[in-house]
């Protein structure tokens, strides 16, 4: 890929990312916040690719083991935490006539 | 294009799509959890592309297999260990935690790329590229930093575990960031020149940015923090994509970024603050205990617990303001006891939720959801705000600056401007409040002046297991 692209790639994700959060109610805004924050852990990928292409450099292999297991943290904890969060808006009213 | 690149492409593809559709199904109550476990799934399909990328090309040694293992297992395990056991009044704290080790996730990628560069296939030296290259290591390590460190203070200060210090509200904080961030330009050049050493120098200045940038903030702007932190790890995983070459990566990071930009206006909004002021301004009391906000309260009206319980049993129409009080004396539960026997004898309850009631935007509605209040009782400012001349008694709970009528008719004081629920319009409010302190923001509040305010002085909780009794000894709730 050349930058050039990849910039251009950054801008369109940026604008999908301004139009896709643009119109949330209020009551979504924590699960969201978390929600998009347990995405950022993407950069798990990018961990992961470090260790692929370590090539037995010992050093190198564990700051991108590390890293993944910084960003896991990140991705599992917040989509775990997340669902929690909306599990609570889908329960059945109960006691309601 | 051989097989493992075409496979690859489609899957990141798919992958994109279904990030960006759960981004989109996060915001309807409806979609909102099915939309979570797509993004979860879209994460899970991108590794599983990646890794099948490399054994179709390069394959993967069982040594990188072996690390791949143990920083997943252990990650993972206590990430969902969090997850599960956190209450969910700490629910800012724990999303300024995970955001913060997302930041470090993008500053180790960067930082092991610096140190260690990574045989790119084509070795011909491009100066272009290897410019690009310092330039995204940079930006990685540097928003990488200030994440991780500005997430951290963010959490110690919501945990109360760091005070704001004194000397942070002076003009010296300002000339302590600006030298820490000349410090991480200059490393930025330094690097970019060839000296890769700097790049400690860069890690150092930018992590005491984080920290110097964030400490001053008080308590009631640090949602707004976490959620332009949020912002930044966005970014910081974006600049990651750069440095290993990947638009999935960039793409979600972008999103992110993007998509924390939008809720941290939007919080913002509700505070009735501008972002410069919240990053640059110190803390809200620190400025206002001089202005107009102090003064003496001169016409307090206290009531017992049985009066207030003899007004609602009366009463056709009530609303509930909660606050982040009632979530911190955890009495959201009991005030659905409390509501649940006004309902039974067909008293027709509200709550009025003020776009930032709680910590953040929608913290409220999950504490309150978790006390199994119907969605459809939860109604936002604009919708309620009518309702109160229509209204014989609002309870006020925990929440302070939300209802204050300050905003509306003083325009000396700093919380004006700043949309608040009308809560005075209603025919009588009852102010449940430990004692006569203030709101976050440090400012007195005039609706306790009003005559027909009444306080009722108590821990929420323990006022609202005296009203269940009462309520029971008048008969409320017993059919």
């Amino acid at each position: 890929m050349s930058f050039i692209s990849l910039l251009w790639v950054l801008l369109l994700g940026s604008l999908l990312g301004l139009e896709l959060i643009g119109k949330v109610p209020p009551t979504l805004h924590t699960p969201l916040m978390s929600g998009a924050n347990a995405i950022s852990g993407i950069t798990m990928l990018a961990a992961l690719t470090l260790i692929v292409k370590a090539e037995g450099n010992v050093p190198l292999l564990i700051i991108g083991s590390v890293s993944l297991g910084f960003a896991l943290f990140n991705v599992v904890g917040g989509f775990f935490v997340t669902d929690r969060m909306l599990a609570m808006f889908s329960r059945k009213p109960s006691n309601k006539k | 294009m051989n097989l493992p690149v075409i496979i690859k492409f489609v899957i990141d593809l798919l992958a994109v799509l279904l990030l960006a559709l759960g981004i989109k199904g996060l915001s309807k109550v409806k979609s909102a959890r099915d939309a979570n476990r797509l993004a979860a799934f879209a994460m899970s399909l991108s590794v599983v592309g990646l890794l099948s990328y490399y054994l179709g090309t390069s394959g993967i040694a069982i040594q990188s297999w072996i690390w791949i293992i143990i920083g997943s297992i252990i990650g993972s395990f206590f990430g969902a260990i969090l997850a599960k056991k956190v209450p969910m009044t700490s629910m800012p704290e724990t999303v300024a935690l995970f955001n913060g080790c997302g930041g470090m996730s993008s500053l180790l990628v960067a930082l092991g790329v610096a140190i260690f560069p990574i045989s790119s296939g084509q070795e011909n030296f491009d100066f272009f590229k290897s410019l690009i290259n310092e330039v995204s290591i940079s930006v990685s390590i540097f928003v990488g930093a200030i994440t991780f460190t500005g997430s951290i203070v963010a959490m110690a200060k919501l945990q109360g575990w760091l005070s704001t210090p004194g000397w942070t509200q002076s003009k010296v904080r300002h000339f302590v960031n600006i030298v820490f961030a000349v410090a991480s330009l200059i490393a930025f050049f330094d690097l970019i020149n060839g000296n890769t050493s700097s790049i400690w120098l860069l890690v150092i200045v930018s992590s005491l940015l984080g920290i110097g940038v964030t400490l001053p903030i008080g308590g009631a702007d640090m949602p707004v923090v976490i959620s332009l932190l949020n912002s930044y790890s966005g970014i910081a995983a974006a600049a990651a994509g750069f440095v290993v070459d990947s638009q999935l990566l960039i793409v979600a990071g972008a999103m992110v970024g993007a998509a924390g930009l939008i809720l941290t206006q939007v919080m913002c909004k509700g505070m009735n603050r501008s972002l410069v002021s919240v990053l640059f301004g110190g803390s809200l009391s620190a400025q206002s205990t001089a202005s107009s906000g102090s003064g003496e309260y001169t016409n307090i009206t206290s009531c017992s617990v049985e009066e207030c319980a003899l007004t609602l049993e009366a009463a056709n129409k009530v609303i509930i303001v909660p606050g982040y009080g009632l979530a911190v004396a955890q009495a959201q539960h009991t005030l659905r006891e409390v509501t649940k026997k006004l309902e039974q004898n067909g008293i027709e309850v509200v709550y009025a939720i003020h776009p930032v009631a709680g910590r953040m935007p929608g913290h409220m509605n999950v504490l309150l959801a978790e006390a199994d209040v119907p969605y459809e009782q939860l109604k936002e400012m604009d919708v309620v705000n009518p309702d109160f001349p229509a209204t014989d008694v609002v309870l006020v709970l925990g929440a302070n600056d939300v209802v204050n009528p300050q905003a509306k008719n003083d325009s000396s004081s700093p919380l004006y401007g700043m949309p608040v629920l009308d809560v005075q319009e209603a025919r009588t409010v009852f102010v449940i409040k430990r004692g006569m302190s203030a709101g976050y923001s440090g400012i007195k509040n005039d609706l306790f002046d009003l005559p027909n305010t009444s306080m009722v002085f108590g821990d929420a909780k323990k006022v609202l297991n005296d009203l269940i009794g009462e309520l029971k000894d008048l008969g409320v709730g017993e059919k």
